[in-house]
Protein backbone atom coordinates (compact mmCIF):
# COMPACT_ATOMS: atom_id res chain seq x y z
CA UNK A 1 0.00 0.00 0.00
CA UNK A 2 2.81 2.37 0.98
CA UNK A 3 6.26 1.83 -0.42
CA UNK A 4 9.46 3.79 -0.06
CA UNK A 5 12.31 3.16 -2.42
CA UNK A 6 15.83 4.48 -1.81
CA UNK A 7 14.51 7.59 -0.12
CA UNK A 8 17.03 10.24 0.90
CA UNK A 9 16.07 13.26 2.96
CA UNK A 10 18.27 16.21 3.81
CA UNK A 11 18.03 18.93 6.41
CA UNK A 12 20.33 21.46 4.82
CA UNK A 13 23.73 19.76 4.59
CA UNK A 14 22.72 16.94 6.96
CA UNK A 15 21.54 13.74 5.37
CA UNK A 16 18.92 12.34 7.74
CA UNK A 17 17.76 9.44 5.57
CA UNK A 18 20.31 7.58 3.49
CA UNK A 19 18.40 5.52 1.00
CA UNK A 20 15.56 3.97 2.95
CA UNK A 21 13.39 1.31 1.32
CA UNK A 22 10.41 -0.18 3.09
CA UNK A 23 6.80 -1.07 2.55
CA UNK A 24 3.56 -1.22 4.50
CA UNK A 25 0.80 -3.54 3.31
CA UNK A 26 -2.92 -3.17 3.82
CA UNK A 27 -4.14 -4.23 7.27
CA UNK A 28 -0.67 -4.48 8.79
CA UNK A 29 0.83 -2.87 11.83
CA UNK A 30 4.37 -1.98 10.90
CA UNK A 31 6.71 -0.50 13.45
CA UNK A 32 9.92 1.35 13.10
CA UNK A 33 12.40 1.25 15.96
CA UNK A 34 15.72 2.93 16.40
CA UNK A 35 17.73 5.18 18.68
CA UNK A 36 17.10 8.86 19.16
CA UNK A 37 18.26 10.73 16.09
CA UNK A 38 18.24 7.66 13.85
CA UNK A 39 15.76 9.43 11.56
CA UNK A 40 12.51 7.75 12.57
CA UNK A 41 10.43 10.90 12.72
CA UNK A 42 12.08 12.22 9.59
CA UNK A 43 11.05 9.06 7.78
CA UNK A 44 7.41 9.40 8.82
CA UNK A 45 7.27 13.07 7.98
CA UNK A 46 8.95 12.50 4.63
CA UNK A 47 6.01 10.24 3.74
CA UNK A 48 3.78 13.27 4.43
CA UNK A 49 5.98 15.46 2.22
CA UNK A 50 7.28 17.62 5.08
CA UNK A 51 10.29 17.62 4.71
CA UNK A 52 10.40 16.57 1.10
CA UNK A 53 12.54 13.62 -0.01
CA UNK A 54 15.58 14.78 -1.94
CA UNK A 55 15.69 11.59 -4.01
CA UNK A 56 14.02 8.20 -4.26
CA UNK A 57 10.32 7.49 -4.69
CA UNK A 58 7.40 7.18 -2.32
CA UNK A 59 4.42 5.28 -3.65
CA UNK A 60 1.03 5.37 -1.99
CA UNK A 61 -1.85 3.32 -3.40
CA UNK A 62 0.07 2.87 -6.66
CA UNK A 63 0.65 6.57 -7.08
CA UNK A 64 3.94 8.40 -6.88
CA UNK A 65 3.52 11.01 -4.14
CA UNK A 66 7.17 12.00 -3.77
CA UNK A 67 6.53 15.51 -5.07
CA UNK A 68 2.85 15.88 -4.15
CA UNK A 69 2.08 18.76 -1.81
CA UNK A 70 1.51 17.85 1.82
CA UNK A 71 -2.13 18.91 2.08
CA UNK A 72 -2.98 16.83 -0.99
CA UNK A 73 -1.18 13.75 0.33
CA UNK A 74 -3.04 14.09 3.60
CA UNK A 75 -6.36 14.21 1.76
CA UNK A 76 -5.71 10.90 0.04
CA UNK A 77 -6.40 8.60 3.00
CA UNK A 78 -3.35 9.15 5.16
CA UNK A 79 -3.43 10.67 8.62
CA UNK A 80 -0.64 11.46 11.02
CA UNK A 81 -0.31 11.82 14.78
CA UNK A 82 2.89 13.82 14.86
CA UNK A 83 5.61 13.90 17.44
CA UNK A 84 4.66 16.17 20.32
CA UNK A 85 0.95 15.72 19.50
CA UNK A 86 0.55 19.27 18.18
CA UNK A 87 -3.06 19.68 19.25
CA UNK A 88 -4.51 23.17 18.84
CA UNK A 89 -4.25 24.17 22.48
CA UNK A 90 -6.35 27.31 22.29
CA UNK A 91 -9.22 25.43 20.67
CA UNK A 92 -11.74 23.11 22.28
CA UNK A 93 -11.68 19.34 21.95
CA UNK A 94 -14.67 19.54 19.63
CA UNK A 95 -12.94 22.09 17.40
CA UNK A 96 -9.76 20.04 17.31
CA UNK A 97 -11.70 17.01 16.16
CA UNK A 98 -13.55 19.12 13.63
CA UNK A 99 -10.20 20.22 12.19
CA UNK A 100 -9.35 16.57 11.66
CA UNK A 101 -12.52 16.08 9.66
CA UNK A 102 -12.10 19.37 7.83
CA UNK A 103 -11.97 18.25 4.23
CA UNK A 104 -14.05 15.11 4.53
CA UNK A 105 -17.67 15.91 5.31
CA UNK A 106 -19.24 12.54 4.63
CA UNK A 107 -20.45 10.72 7.73
CA UNK A 108 -19.04 13.48 9.89
CA UNK A 109 -21.40 12.79 12.79
CA UNK A 110 -20.82 9.06 12.64
CA UNK A 111 -17.08 9.45 12.76
CA UNK A 112 -17.32 11.94 15.60
CA UNK A 113 -19.42 9.46 17.52
CA UNK A 114 -16.96 6.67 16.78
CA UNK A 115 -13.99 8.69 18.01
CA UNK A 116 -15.86 9.60 21.19
CA UNK A 117 -16.66 5.94 21.71
CA UNK A 118 -12.99 5.03 21.39
CA UNK A 119 -12.02 7.83 23.75
CA UNK A 120 -14.81 8.41 26.29
CA UNK A 121 -12.45 10.84 27.99
CA UNK A 122 -12.73 13.21 25.05
CA UNK A 123 -16.49 13.18 25.41
CA UNK A 124 -16.16 14.36 29.00
CA UNK A 125 -13.84 17.14 27.90
CA UNK A 126 -15.74 17.96 24.74
CA UNK A 127 -15.92 21.73 25.19
CA UNK A 128 -12.71 22.14 27.15
CA UNK A 129 -9.66 23.79 25.68
CA UNK A 130 -7.11 21.23 24.53
CA UNK A 131 -4.23 23.12 26.16
CA UNK A 132 -5.72 22.61 29.62
CA UNK A 133 -5.78 18.81 29.35
CA UNK A 134 -3.18 16.33 30.53
CA UNK A 135 -0.57 14.85 28.22
CA UNK A 136 -2.44 11.56 27.93
CA UNK A 137 -5.69 13.30 27.06
CA UNK A 138 -3.91 15.42 24.49
CA UNK A 139 -2.45 12.28 22.95
CA UNK A 140 -5.92 10.76 22.74
CA UNK A 141 -7.12 13.96 21.12
CA UNK A 142 -4.30 13.87 18.59
CA UNK A 143 -5.21 10.29 17.67
CA UNK A 144 -8.92 11.11 17.60
CA UNK A 145 -8.25 14.09 15.38
CA UNK A 146 -6.32 11.92 12.94
CA UNK A 147 -9.13 9.36 12.91
CA UNK A 148 -11.68 12.05 12.02
CA UNK A 149 -10.48 11.94 8.43
CA UNK A 150 -11.27 8.22 8.30
CA UNK A 151 -7.75 7.24 7.21
CA UNK A 152 -6.73 4.02 5.50
CA UNK A 153 -3.22 4.43 6.89
CA UNK A 154 -2.60 5.92 10.30
CA UNK A 155 0.91 7.14 10.99
CA UNK A 156 1.79 7.39 14.68
CA UNK A 157 4.96 9.09 15.88
CA UNK A 158 5.88 8.10 19.43
CA UNK A 159 2.35 8.03 20.82
CA UNK A 160 3.56 6.82 24.23
CA UNK A 161 6.22 9.49 24.74
CA UNK A 162 6.07 11.06 28.18
CA UNK A 163 2.93 9.25 29.28
CA UNK A 164 2.15 7.23 32.41
CA UNK A 165 2.31 3.43 31.94
CA UNK A 166 -1.42 3.02 32.44
CA UNK A 167 -2.14 5.54 29.69
CA UNK A 168 0.43 3.88 27.43
CA UNK A 169 -1.44 0.58 27.82
CA UNK A 170 -4.68 2.30 26.89
CA UNK A 171 -3.10 3.80 23.80
CA UNK A 172 -1.75 0.43 22.69
CA UNK A 173 -5.17 -1.12 23.24
CA UNK A 174 -6.68 1.52 21.00
CA UNK A 175 -4.09 0.80 18.32
CA UNK A 176 -5.00 -2.86 18.46
CA UNK A 177 -8.69 -2.01 18.19
CA UNK A 178 -8.01 0.14 15.16
CA UNK A 179 -6.24 -2.76 13.49
CA UNK A 180 -9.33 -4.83 14.17
CA UNK A 181 -11.33 -2.25 12.25
CA UNK A 182 -9.05 -2.64 9.26
CA UNK A 183 -6.92 0.49 9.63
CA UNK A 184 -3.35 0.03 8.52
CA UNK A 185 -0.87 1.39 11.04
CA UNK A 186 2.67 2.63 10.69
CA UNK A 187 4.10 3.18 14.14
CA UNK A 188 7.26 4.73 15.43
CA UNK A 189 7.99 3.92 19.04
CA UNK A 190 10.76 4.33 21.57
CA UNK A 191 8.85 1.78 23.63
CA UNK A 192 10.23 -0.97 21.35
CA UNK A 193 9.14 -3.87 23.52
CA UNK A 194 5.47 -3.05 23.45
CA UNK A 195 5.54 -1.92 19.84
CA UNK A 196 7.16 -5.11 18.56
CA UNK A 197 4.74 -7.29 20.47
CA UNK A 198 1.88 -5.57 18.69
CA UNK A 199 3.44 -5.29 15.26
CA UNK A 200 3.19 -7.69 12.34
CA UNK A 201 6.51 -6.51 11.02
CA UNK A 202 9.24 -4.22 12.16
CA UNK A 203 12.16 -2.28 10.74
CA UNK A 204 15.25 -1.18 12.61
CA UNK A 205 16.62 2.19 11.59
CA UNK A 206 20.19 3.18 12.38
CA UNK A 207 21.83 6.41 11.26
CA UNK A 208 19.30 6.92 8.49
CA UNK A 209 19.53 3.38 7.14
CA UNK A 210 17.36 0.30 7.54
CA UNK A 211 19.63 -2.33 9.08
CA UNK A 212 17.11 -5.04 9.84
CA UNK A 213 13.69 -6.12 8.77
CA UNK A 214 11.69 -9.00 10.23
CA UNK A 215 8.40 -9.97 11.85
CA UNK A 216 7.67 -8.39 15.20
CA UNK A 217 8.08 -11.74 16.98
CA UNK A 218 11.48 -12.43 15.46
CA UNK A 219 12.77 -8.97 16.23
CA UNK A 220 11.69 -9.37 19.83
CA UNK A 221 13.97 -12.35 20.25
CA UNK A 222 16.77 -11.08 18.03
CA UNK A 223 20.03 -10.81 20.04
CA UNK A 224 21.22 -7.53 18.54
CA UNK A 225 17.84 -5.89 18.84
CA UNK A 226 17.50 -7.03 22.44
CA UNK A 227 20.88 -5.59 23.29
CA UNK A 228 20.43 -2.30 21.53
CA UNK A 229 16.76 -1.46 22.08
CA UNK A 230 15.15 -3.75 24.59
CA UNK A 231 17.57 -3.36 27.45
CA UNK A 232 19.33 -6.74 27.09
CA UNK B 1 -23.72 69.36 33.59
CA UNK B 2 -20.65 71.45 33.57
CA UNK B 3 -18.71 72.54 30.53
CA UNK B 4 -15.76 70.32 31.19
CA UNK B 5 -17.80 67.12 31.22
CA UNK B 6 -19.39 67.95 27.89
CA UNK B 7 -15.95 68.65 26.51
CA UNK B 8 -14.57 65.40 27.86
CA UNK B 9 -17.41 63.34 26.39
CA UNK B 10 -16.95 65.09 23.06
CA UNK B 11 -13.26 64.11 23.04
CA UNK B 12 -14.10 60.51 23.89
CA UNK B 13 -16.65 60.37 21.08
CA UNK B 14 -14.14 61.77 18.60
CA UNK B 15 -11.55 59.32 19.85
CA UNK B 16 -13.84 56.33 19.48
CA UNK B 17 -14.63 57.39 15.91
CA UNK B 18 -11.01 57.49 14.82
CA UNK B 19 -10.18 54.52 17.02
CA UNK B 20 -12.82 52.39 15.28
CA UNK B 21 -11.15 52.92 11.94
CA UNK B 22 -7.71 52.16 13.41
CA UNK B 23 -9.19 48.95 14.77
CA UNK B 24 -10.57 48.01 11.35
CA UNK B 25 -7.18 48.48 9.72
CA UNK B 26 -5.34 46.84 12.62
CA UNK B 27 -7.26 43.58 12.07
CA UNK B 28 -5.39 43.15 8.78
CA UNK B 29 -2.01 43.46 10.47
CA UNK B 30 -2.84 41.22 13.35
CA UNK B 31 -4.46 38.39 11.37
CA UNK B 32 -1.65 38.19 8.85
CA UNK B 33 0.92 38.31 11.62
CA UNK B 34 -0.97 35.64 13.52
CA UNK B 35 -0.79 33.23 10.61
CA UNK B 36 2.43 33.83 8.73
CA UNK B 37 4.33 35.80 11.35
CA UNK B 38 5.13 38.79 9.19
CA UNK B 39 4.11 42.43 9.23
CA UNK B 40 2.36 43.30 5.99
CA UNK B 41 3.71 46.81 5.60
CA UNK B 42 1.76 47.28 2.37
CA UNK B 43 -1.49 47.08 4.32
CA UNK B 44 -1.71 50.86 4.82
CA UNK B 45 -1.55 51.21 1.03
CA UNK B 46 -4.51 48.87 0.64
CA UNK B 47 -6.43 51.19 2.93
CA UNK B 48 -5.36 54.18 0.81
CA UNK B 49 -6.44 52.42 -2.39
CA UNK B 50 -9.76 51.61 -0.74
CA UNK B 51 -10.27 55.32 -0.06
CA UNK B 52 -9.47 56.26 -3.66
CA UNK B 53 -11.84 53.67 -5.05
CA UNK B 54 -14.74 54.78 -2.91
CA UNK B 55 -14.06 58.42 -3.86
CA UNK B 56 -14.08 57.47 -7.53
CA UNK B 57 -17.29 55.51 -7.17
CA UNK B 58 -18.95 58.29 -5.18
CA UNK B 59 -17.91 60.88 -7.76
CA UNK B 60 -19.16 58.64 -10.56
CA UNK B 61 -22.51 58.08 -8.89
CA UNK B 62 -22.90 61.80 -8.23
CA UNK B 63 -22.27 62.51 -11.91
CA UNK B 64 -24.86 59.93 -12.86
CA UNK B 65 -27.33 61.86 -10.74
CA UNK B 66 -27.80 59.51 -7.82
CA UNK B 67 -29.10 61.26 -4.76
CA UNK B 68 -29.76 58.54 -2.21
CA UNK B 69 -26.74 58.89 0.05
CA UNK B 70 -27.08 55.47 1.64
CA UNK B 71 -27.17 53.62 -1.67
CA UNK B 72 -24.19 55.65 -2.87
CA UNK B 73 -22.09 54.98 0.21
CA UNK B 74 -23.13 51.34 0.27
CA UNK B 75 -22.18 50.87 -3.37
CA UNK B 76 -18.90 52.73 -2.91
CA UNK B 77 -18.05 50.54 0.04
CA UNK B 78 -18.88 47.34 -1.82
CA UNK B 79 -16.83 48.21 -4.89
CA UNK B 80 -14.02 49.35 -2.64
CA UNK B 81 -14.10 46.08 -0.70
CA UNK B 82 -14.01 44.02 -3.89
CA UNK B 83 -11.12 45.85 -5.50
CA UNK B 84 -9.12 46.18 -2.27
CA UNK B 85 -9.53 42.43 -1.64
CA UNK B 86 -8.19 41.77 -5.10
CA UNK B 87 -5.21 43.95 -4.22
CA UNK B 88 -4.70 42.17 -0.89
CA UNK B 89 -4.89 38.78 -2.57
CA UNK B 90 -2.50 39.78 -5.34
CA UNK B 91 0.01 41.42 -3.01
CA UNK B 92 0.30 38.18 -1.09
CA UNK B 93 0.69 36.07 -4.22
CA UNK B 94 3.24 38.38 -5.84
CA UNK B 95 5.30 39.72 -2.97
CA UNK B 96 5.06 37.25 -0.09
CA UNK B 97 4.21 33.77 -1.27
CA UNK B 98 7.45 33.22 -3.21
CA UNK B 99 9.37 34.26 -0.09
CA UNK B 100 7.47 32.19 2.43
CA UNK B 101 10.30 29.81 3.19
CA UNK B 102 12.97 32.49 3.29
CA UNK B 103 14.07 34.56 6.26
CA UNK B 104 11.56 36.94 7.83
CA UNK B 105 13.63 39.99 7.07
CA UNK B 106 13.48 39.30 3.35
CA UNK B 107 9.68 39.16 3.34
CA UNK B 108 9.62 42.34 5.39
CA UNK B 109 11.73 44.16 2.82
CA UNK B 110 9.48 42.84 0.09
CA UNK B 111 6.53 44.29 2.02
CA UNK B 112 8.18 47.70 2.26
CA UNK B 113 8.98 47.53 -1.45
CA UNK B 114 5.37 46.69 -2.20
CA UNK B 115 4.26 49.64 -0.10
CA UNK B 116 6.52 52.06 -1.98
CA UNK B 117 5.44 50.60 -5.30
CA UNK B 118 1.71 50.99 -4.55
CA UNK B 119 2.17 54.52 -3.25
CA UNK B 120 3.95 55.61 -6.40
CA UNK B 121 1.62 53.72 -8.67
CA UNK B 122 -1.35 55.61 -7.22
CA UNK B 123 0.62 58.84 -7.33
CA UNK B 124 1.20 58.34 -11.06
CA UNK B 125 -2.36 57.28 -11.74
CA UNK B 126 -4.18 59.82 -9.56
CA UNK B 127 -1.68 62.62 -9.02
CA UNK B 128 -0.02 63.50 -5.75
CA UNK B 129 -2.31 66.35 -4.80
CA UNK B 130 -5.11 66.07 -2.29
CA UNK B 131 -8.40 65.00 -3.77
CA UNK B 132 -11.33 66.43 -1.90
CA UNK B 133 -14.81 65.06 -1.60
CA UNK B 134 -17.73 67.23 -0.49
CA UNK B 135 -19.27 65.74 2.60
CA UNK B 136 -22.34 63.77 1.65
CA UNK B 137 -23.59 63.18 5.14
CA UNK B 138 -24.05 66.32 7.17
CA UNK B 139 -25.54 67.19 10.49
CA UNK B 140 -25.59 65.25 13.71
CA UNK B 141 -27.00 64.81 17.14
CA UNK B 142 -26.71 67.76 19.45
CA UNK B 143 -26.85 67.32 23.20
CA UNK B 144 -27.00 70.34 25.47
CA UNK B 145 -27.36 73.98 24.69
CA UNK B 146 -26.57 74.77 21.02
CA UNK B 147 -25.27 78.21 21.96
CA UNK B 148 -23.46 77.17 25.10
CA UNK B 149 -21.83 73.96 26.18
CA UNK B 150 -22.90 70.98 24.11
CA UNK B 151 -21.82 67.70 22.59
CA UNK B 152 -22.06 67.31 18.84
CA UNK B 153 -21.90 63.80 17.45
CA UNK B 154 -22.15 63.94 13.68
CA UNK B 155 -24.14 61.37 11.71
CA UNK B 156 -20.87 60.44 10.03
CA UNK B 157 -19.37 59.57 13.42
CA UNK B 158 -22.40 57.45 14.23
CA UNK B 159 -22.12 55.69 10.88
CA UNK B 160 -18.42 54.99 11.45
CA UNK B 161 -18.96 53.54 14.89
CA UNK B 162 -22.02 51.48 13.90
CA UNK B 163 -20.37 50.12 10.75
CA UNK B 164 -17.29 49.16 12.75
CA UNK B 165 -19.41 47.35 15.33
CA UNK B 166 -21.19 45.43 12.56
CA UNK B 167 -17.89 44.48 10.90
CA UNK B 168 -16.33 43.39 14.17
CA UNK B 169 -19.36 41.33 15.13
CA UNK B 170 -19.36 39.71 11.71
CA UNK B 171 -15.64 38.97 11.92
CA UNK B 172 -15.96 37.53 15.42
CA UNK B 173 -18.77 35.26 14.27
CA UNK B 174 -16.79 34.19 11.22
CA UNK B 175 -13.67 33.42 13.24
CA UNK B 176 -15.43 31.61 16.06
CA UNK B 177 -18.14 29.72 14.18
CA UNK B 178 -17.32 29.14 10.54
CA UNK B 179 -15.25 26.31 9.15
CA UNK B 180 -12.76 28.64 7.50
CA UNK B 181 -12.58 30.77 10.66
CA UNK B 182 -11.69 27.69 12.64
CA UNK B 183 -9.02 26.84 10.11
CA UNK B 184 -7.65 30.38 10.49
CA UNK B 185 -7.39 29.99 14.25
CA UNK B 186 -5.77 26.58 13.93
CA UNK B 187 -3.30 27.91 11.36
CA UNK B 188 -2.41 30.80 13.63
CA UNK B 189 -1.29 28.26 16.17
CA UNK B 190 0.40 25.67 13.97
CA UNK B 191 0.17 26.12 10.24
CA UNK B 192 2.30 23.05 9.61
CA UNK B 193 -0.18 20.90 11.50
CA UNK B 194 -3.20 22.25 9.61
CA UNK B 195 -1.32 21.33 6.47
CA UNK B 196 -0.84 17.82 7.88
CA UNK B 197 -4.61 17.62 8.33
CA UNK B 198 -5.07 18.13 4.62
CA UNK B 199 -5.96 21.81 4.80
CA UNK B 200 -4.36 23.87 2.08
CA UNK B 201 -2.54 26.61 3.93
CA UNK B 202 -2.43 28.77 0.81
CA UNK B 203 -6.21 29.12 0.97
CA UNK B 204 -6.12 30.03 4.63
CA UNK B 205 -3.43 32.65 4.05
CA UNK B 206 -5.28 34.09 1.05
CA UNK B 207 -8.45 34.31 3.17
CA UNK B 208 -6.71 36.33 5.88
CA UNK B 209 -5.33 38.76 3.31
CA UNK B 210 -8.78 39.16 1.77
CA UNK B 211 -10.45 39.77 5.14
CA UNK B 212 -7.77 42.26 6.16
CA UNK B 213 -8.04 44.14 2.86
CA UNK B 214 -11.85 44.21 3.03
CA UNK B 215 -11.84 45.74 6.49
CA UNK B 216 -9.18 48.24 5.39
CA UNK B 217 -11.43 49.20 2.47
CA UNK B 218 -14.34 49.76 4.85
CA UNK B 219 -12.09 51.93 6.99
CA UNK B 220 -10.88 53.76 3.87
CA UNK B 221 -14.40 54.55 2.73
CA UNK B 222 -15.49 55.74 6.17
CA UNK B 223 -12.41 57.72 7.10
CA UNK B 224 -12.17 59.21 3.60
CA UNK B 225 -15.69 60.56 3.93
CA UNK B 226 -15.03 61.73 7.47
CA UNK B 227 -11.94 63.72 6.54
CA UNK B 228 -13.22 64.51 3.04
CA UNK B 229 -9.77 64.32 1.52
CA UNK B 230 -7.32 61.71 0.23
CA UNK B 231 -3.81 61.67 -1.22
CA UNK B 232 -1.41 58.83 -2.05
CA UNK B 233 0.36 59.21 1.28
CA UNK B 234 -2.52 58.72 3.70
CA UNK B 235 -1.85 55.00 3.82
CA UNK B 236 1.55 55.43 5.39
CA UNK B 237 0.46 57.23 8.53
CA UNK B 238 -2.83 55.33 8.88
CA UNK B 239 -0.92 52.08 8.46
CA UNK B 240 1.56 53.04 11.16
CA UNK B 241 -1.23 54.03 13.52
CA UNK B 242 -3.09 50.78 12.92
CA UNK B 243 0.13 48.83 13.36
CA UNK B 244 0.61 50.63 16.68
CA UNK B 245 -2.93 49.69 17.63
CA UNK B 246 -2.27 46.05 16.75
CA UNK B 247 0.93 45.98 18.83
CA UNK B 248 -0.77 47.81 21.70
CA UNK B 249 -3.55 45.24 21.85
CA UNK B 250 -1.18 42.32 21.33
CA UNK B 251 -0.18 41.42 17.79
CA UNK B 252 -1.88 38.23 16.64
CA UNK B 253 -4.93 38.82 18.81
CA UNK B 254 -8.10 39.98 17.07
CA UNK B 255 -9.86 41.32 20.20
CA UNK B 256 -6.52 42.96 20.98
CA UNK B 257 -6.55 44.83 17.67
CA UNK B 258 -10.06 46.09 18.39
CA UNK B 259 -9.13 47.24 21.88
CA UNK B 260 -5.80 48.69 20.77
CA UNK B 261 -7.48 50.73 18.03
CA UNK B 262 -10.02 52.24 20.40
CA UNK B 263 -7.41 52.99 23.07
CA UNK B 264 -5.12 54.63 20.56
CA UNK B 265 -7.95 56.71 19.08
CA UNK B 266 -9.10 57.91 22.50
CA UNK B 267 -5.60 58.74 23.73
CA UNK B 268 -4.96 60.70 20.53
CA UNK B 269 -8.14 62.71 20.83
CA UNK B 270 -7.57 63.39 24.52
CA UNK B 271 -4.11 64.70 23.67
CA UNK B 272 -5.53 66.86 20.92
CA UNK B 273 -8.31 68.07 23.21
CA UNK B 274 -6.31 68.88 26.32
CA UNK B 275 -2.85 69.71 25.00
CA UNK B 276 -2.41 70.41 21.36
CA UNK B 277 -3.34 68.54 18.20
CA UNK B 278 0.28 68.61 17.03
CA UNK B 279 1.21 66.25 19.82
CA UNK B 280 -1.25 63.48 19.04
CA UNK B 281 1.15 61.59 16.78
CA UNK B 282 3.89 62.02 19.37
CA UNK B 283 1.65 60.40 21.95
CA UNK B 284 0.62 57.59 19.60
CA UNK B 285 4.16 56.62 18.73
CA UNK B 286 5.50 57.14 22.25
CA UNK B 287 2.86 54.66 23.26
CA UNK B 288 4.23 52.23 20.65
CA UNK B 289 7.77 52.62 21.99
CA UNK B 290 6.66 52.19 25.59
CA UNK B 291 4.64 49.11 24.77
CA UNK B 292 7.52 47.56 22.85
CA UNK B 293 9.89 48.29 25.72
CA UNK B 294 7.82 47.20 28.68
CA UNK B 295 5.02 44.99 27.40
CA UNK B 296 6.01 43.57 24.03
CA UNK B 297 3.20 41.02 24.09
CA UNK B 298 0.62 43.84 24.27
CA UNK B 299 -2.52 44.01 26.36
CA UNK B 300 -4.28 40.86 25.16
CA UNK B 301 -1.41 39.09 23.47
CA UNK B 302 -0.06 35.85 24.81
CA UNK B 303 3.55 35.61 25.87
CA UNK B 304 5.31 33.08 23.69
CA UNK B 305 5.24 30.08 25.99
CA UNK B 306 4.22 26.61 24.89
CA UNK B 307 2.81 24.08 27.28
CA UNK B 308 4.17 20.66 26.58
Amino acid sequence: MLALEKVHTHYGPIEALKGVSLNVEKGEIVTLIGANGAGKSTLLMTVCGDPRASSGTITWKNEDITQTETAKIMRSGLAVVPEGRRVFSAMTVEENLAMGGFFNNTNYDERMEHVLELFPRLKERFSQRAGTMSGGEQQMLAIGRALMSNPELLILDEPSLGLAPIIINQIFEIIEMLRGEGTTIFLVEQNANQALRLADRGYVLEHGKIVLEDTGQNLLVNEDVRKAYLGG
Amino acid sequence: MSDSIYYFIQQIANGLTIGSTYALIAIGYTMVYGIIGMINFAHGEVYMIGTYISFIVLAGLTMLGFDNVFIMVGLAMMVSIMIASAYGFTIEKVAYKPLRSSKRLIALISAIGMSIFLQNYIRLAQGSRDIAMPSLIQGGFLLGDPDGSHILISYMQVIIIVTTIICMAGLTLFISRSRMGRACRASAQDIGMTNLLGINSNNVIATTFIIGASLAAVAGTLLGMYYGVVNPYVGFIAGLKAFTAAVLGGIGSIPGAMLGGLLLGVSESLTAGYFTAEYKDVVAFSLLILILLFMPQGILGKPEVEKI
